[in-house]
């Protein structure tokens, strides 16, 4: 099979790439240099819309159309926020990029920060990667020396100072305007929208905010153009996107694919994942992160037509949530026939309760009961109307809050009991055997 | 403001570069980051700690109490000299995290949330690390452990304990 394109991790397994002279001498900044001297900002925000580039974090809005709606208003500053907040369940792509080479974010801030007309820009990482912080932070002061930063950058007028901002723990923050808020020193407190943050986002100034991934494409967008970077993947899946799989795999890890990329090749190839590990066989897969639906084996395989599903934001949601899931963030958690699905939906509902910051009841409240009944029910004392229960309870949170927390907590419970109902019920009816130690439910014997 | 929760000099002088990185008016910006920068000096938050924070960003005590006791980042009680936050999410606990857990657990005679006697180490519960791949994974302050087994907890234990 032949190797498939790699836009972004190209070079980083060349030793010392996080260094300014090894990324420089493999190709680095020869973006920066082009489109600070030959092109104009609004060339950049063209290519950039070309190349049909979406956004990576897990919504896919297409980031050239979002640079689009930034506000310019005379004499008032703009700002450029890279979310590398990264928090979301199964995904750890944006760690893996920012750790392996810091100086391709980096070159990407410049890029797109120039094209927006921002002086000043933040990447945002959750502070849990304090050690990463310290790599980028040594990637800017090496860049800053080397007049890539600061003022006057390659001698073109243009200035640009860009801070790094530790965050705190809390998954919320991963949400543009929580995140903005939480840049301002206070509670990740989601904004009501509008005013959207291209508008009125950080210190009410006009803000773009992206993340770690998609602004990191930017280099590799400029140097080619948005056409030839359209040309890859498939639809309106251009480009490539880095995949995190995580569970029961032979080899998990980042893998930069094509998108468009056959799950099955995706899960079964030695060039991936290499199957799932000895002995066991595939039972679900949550393909994007935490939130998004779980999907049991014949439908992540396939859609409900019989089509191959493809690693692509259309293909994985197709047939909506009734046999369709998201690519979301790219956070892919494959679980074999010895993972119990009630104890993984009360695990990740345990998550956005501890997560759901308070601001609406629907969530504060619905997060809580969704895990205590989930609890309930796992550990041998639910019943059966817990089951209608949680379908009520998630259909009440999803869509009546702020911001989309709440529906990334409906959504895996709902979808857990959608595909896996037979599960949830073998518990409720079954509670001494459902809670023995790594008792699972097997299908077969259920009948007996 | 007593010395004893004020920075070293040099983490004082890191408090100012900080500060300095923000627009005009907008110092408030820095508190996350100075509350980390205290945190690394106190091995926790504290009152006193917070007060002090208020007081170099001029802003109120109660700024700064609405945060840190926002982000599970920050201790708000005195902890061990080791502090071992362990992942307890989906994708973890799915590669064998809660037998593994229980192990450091039941080694260290401690719950989530408790300090071992000797003051040592403390135990806490988080939510995803990003590390899911190379789970199961705790941290100890910046150090992240991944792909733990019991074995390794064994062997990070004992040099711990050196």
């Amino acid at each position: 099979m032949a190797e498939s394109i790699k836009i972004l991790t190209g070079n980083f397994d060349v030793p010392g790439i996080e260094q300014l002279d090894v990324y420089r001498k493999n190709g680095g900044y020869a973006g920066l240099e082009k489109a600070l001297k030959q092109m104009s900002p609004d060339e950049i925000v063209e290519e950039v819309k070309k190349s049909g580039v979406r956004g990576r974090g897990g919504a896919g809005f297409p980031m050239g159309m979002k640079w689009g709606f930034l506000a310019k208003p005379e004499g008032v500053p703009r700002y450029l926020v890279c979310n590398g907040d990264e928090s979301e369940p199964g995904t750890f792509k944006d760690h893996y990029l920012m750790m392996k080479s810091p100086h391709l974010l980096i070159e990407g801030m410049i890029i797109s920060s120039f094209a927006l007309g921002a002086n000043t820009s933040f990447i945002y990482v959750r502070g849990e990667l304090m050690y990463v912080i310290n790599i980028l932070e040594k990637a800017i002061a090496e860049a800053k020396a080397a007049g890539l930063l600061g003022k006057n950058i390659l001698g073109t007028g243009y200035d640009l100072e860009l801070v790094v901002q530790p965050g705190g723990g809390a998954y919320i923050c991963g949400e543009e305007t929580a995140l903005l808020e939480s840049l301002e020193g206070k509670r990740g407190n989601p904004r009501n929208k509008p005013p959207f943050p291209a508008v009125k986002g950080l210190y009410q100034c006009p803000t773009v905010v992206n993340n770690v991934e998609s602004i990191s494409t930017t280099p590799w967008i400029v140097l080619n153009g948005g056409e030839e970077y359209a040309k890859v993947g498939i639809g309106r899946s251009t480009g490539t996107k880095l995949i995190s799989a995580s569970g029961h795999v032979k080899n998990p890890g980042v893998y930069e694919i094509e998108l468009g990329l056959p799950v099955e090749e995706f899960i079964y190839s030695d060039q991936y994942l290499g199957g799932i590990r000895d002995g066991h066989g595939l039972k679900a897969v949550v393909a994007g992160g935490s939130s998004v639906p779980i999907l049991p084996k014949d439908l992540i395989l396939k859609t409900a037509a019989g089509e191959p599903r493809l690693m692509s934001y259309e293909s994985l949601s197709d047939g909506g949530f009734a046999s369709g899931t998201m690519l979301g963030s790219g956070g892919f958690i494959a679980m074999d026939e010895t993972t119990c699905i009630v104890r993984n939906t009360w695990n990740f509902s345990r998550f956005y309760r501890h997560e759901s910051c308070g601001q609406c009841s629907p969530c504060r409240e619905g997060t809580g009961w969704m895990e205590k009944v989930l609890y309930r029910i796992e550990h041998g004392k639910g019943n059966e109307r817990d089951i209608d229960l949680l379908v009520d309870v998630a259909k009440k949170i999803e869509g009546n809050t702020i911001c989309p927390l709440g529906d990334a907590a409906a959504w895996p419970v709902a979808s857990a009991i959608r595909h896996f109902r037979d599960e949830f019920e073998w518990h409720v009816k079954n509670p001494e055997a459902a809670t023995k130690k790594g008792a699972v439910y097997q299908p077969e014997l259920s009948l007996a | 403001m007593t010395e004893t929760i004020a920075l070293t000099p040099e983490r004082l002088e890191k408090a100012k570069e900080i500060i300095a990185r923000y627009p005009e008016g907008k110092q408030k910006s820095a508190l996350l980051p100075i509350l980390h920068l205290a945190q690394e000096q106190h091995g926790w938050v504290s009152p006193e700690t917070m007060d002090f924070v208020a007081d170099l960003l001029s802003i109120q005590p109660v700024e700064v109490y609405e945060v840190a006791t926002f982000y599970t980042m920050f201790h708000l009680e005195p902890v061990g000299k080791h502090v071992i936050e362990y992942c307890r999410t989906g994708p973890c606990c799915t590669m064998g995290g809660e037998e593994v857990y229980a192990h450091l657990k039941d080694k260290l005679g401690i719950e989530a949330g408790e300090t071992t006697q000797d003051g040592l180490f403390t135990v806490k519960e988080v939510e995803c690390l990003a590390a899911c791949g190379w789970g199961p994974c705790f941290q100890i302050r910046e150090k992240y452990y991944m792909h733990l087994t019991n074995d390794k907890v064994d062997e990070i234990i004992e040099e711990l304990s050196k």
